[in-house]
């Protein structure tokens, strides 16, 4: 079962609709259960049966999130593969040490891979939406994958297959999120 | 921690427990009024906001019948801010943003939603003029199942019909005829065989919508006119009436 997050300010809002509807709809394509949740109602129960966790993104006005970084302590521990959506990766880039910075991308924009991981080896630079008013300024131990003309694109975690990209794949980019949910099994850390 | 922006800032206190105020985007078509209705149920809808433009190639705003916006927002209860536009490609979206901000001192606007399903192009402009103006924006359709949302939109009981075809195969008997379950099956094979947007999203179709789940009374047309040539359309209302439903 793959955990899908909801990062909006309030559970069942219409951002649900707009950020997260579109990636549970991706993973049922791909053949996968899916179990949309909203992150203040995550529980070690929830994770403890998921096979992958995704984070998906907020309205651009909405960062209530950051407010609430105990509400993700459990990233640090979590030996399950996570992919960051946009404030998916601005939880995963603070939560590792990392810091955030102003800057806004709305729109189209193209996304250079300037690292080497098996999620991004299908393609080399791509177009991607871009919706987004903070960006990691200093990732601190994350690896850098991808970048864009403004900013940091595509974070990994040197040792957990824990990825950020700032850009929203379920516009354009199904395929990072396939890609993700085909890897996954591969990922996952036995304990 | 401290937003950086500070234009964000201000919006980062929004009372998590409180509705928030949103203005309606409305042409009058099926995503406005349904992105209305999906709003309504999560938040407080205090106007609509419709842009009419002159040009009937517009951009960014679907064209026909737009004028009978009003009657929509009567039959909804619901004030509507209506803002003249040239309908040229640059000029449009300083029309837009003046009636977001119309919008603004005369209702309280605290968001914007819109209908956009697809169109990158649409939903980049109003996310940025939102932005600019420090307001929430929401696009409840975004990415939608396109079949899903059609048959949700005939299952909430939204009465709607087709304003304008501007696509093959789109033939003249297309103009106002009720957008029904026979109209979504033939929708369903012109997507397979013609390769069209089942919602219209790629500009395929137009359509206006006579009753909502949310309208206290329905739109009864009187007189309408067609105009139509190498399938290219339009349906005009002349006349048309609120009645009890």
């Amino acid at each position: 079962m793959i955990l899908v997050i909801d990062l909006c300010c309030r559970g069942g809002s219409l951002g649900f609709d707009e950020f997260v509807r579109p990636i549970v709809a991706i993973v049922e394509r791909s053949g996968f259960d899916v179990a949309p949740i909203h992150f203040r109602r995550i529980t070690e129960n929830c994770l403890s049966e998921a096979d992958a966790v995704i984070l998906c993104g907020t309205p651009l006005a909405d960062h209530a999130f950051l407010k609430e970084p105990a509400a993700f302590a459990w990233l640090k521990e979590t030996r399950l593969p996570v992919l960051g959506i946009c404030a998916g990766m601005e939880v995963i880039c603070t939560i590792f040490g990392g810091s955030l910075g102003a800057c806004t991308e709305i729109g189209m924009t193209r996304v250079n891979v300037t690292g080497d991981d098996r999620l991004f080896q299908k393609e080399s630079s791509f177009s991607a939406y871009e919706l987004h008013t903070f960006s990691c300024t200093n990732p601190n131990n994350l690896e850098v994958l991808a970048i864009s003309e403004r900013c940091i694109q595509v974070v990994r975690h040197p040792e957990k297959p824990i990825f950020g990209v700032m850009f929203h794949p379920e516009v354009r980019n199904d395929w990072v999120v396939e890609q993700f949910l085909t890897l996954s099994g591969k990922y996952r850390i036995n304990p | 921690m401290d937003h950086p922006d500070h234009r964000v800032h201000d919006i980062l206190d929004y009372d998590d427990m409180r509705a928030m105020k949103l203005g309606v985007l409305c042409s009058g078509g099926k995503d406005s009024l349904f992105a209305c209705g999906r709003a309504m149920e999560k938040e407080e809808v205090v106007c609509l906001i419709a842009i009419r433009p002159e040009n009937e190639e517009s951009y960014m705003f679907h064209t026909p019948n737009v004028s009978l916006v009003p009657l929509q927002a009567e039959a909804a209860g619901l004030p509507l801010i209506e803002i003249q536009s040239a309908g040229e490609k640059e000029t449009e979206l300083g029309d837009l943003r003046q009636g977001l901000i119309l919008a603004r001192e005369q209702q309280g606007i605290e968001g914007v939603v819109t209908g956009a399903v697809l169109s990158v192009y649409q939903a980049t402009r109003i996310q940025q003029i939102c932005h600019d103006l420090g307001l929430w924006c929401f696009n409840p359709l975004w990415y939608i199942d396109q079949e899903k949302y059609l048959n949700s939109l005939l299952e909430k009981g939204f009465k709607v019909l087709v304003s304008g075809v501007f696509a093959e195969p789109f033939d003249e008997r297309w103009l106002g005829r009720p957008l029904d379950y026979s109209a979504v099956t033939l929708l369903k094979h012109y997507r397979e065989h013609y390769g069209i947007m089942l919602t219209g999203e790629g500009g395929e179709y137009e359509t206006f919508v006579l009753d909502a789940p949310f309208f206290t009374k329905r739109i009864e047309i009187i007189e309408a006119s067609t105009d139509y040539q190498n399938y290219r359309g339009f349906y005009r209302i002349i006349r048309a009436r609120l009645v009890d439903k």
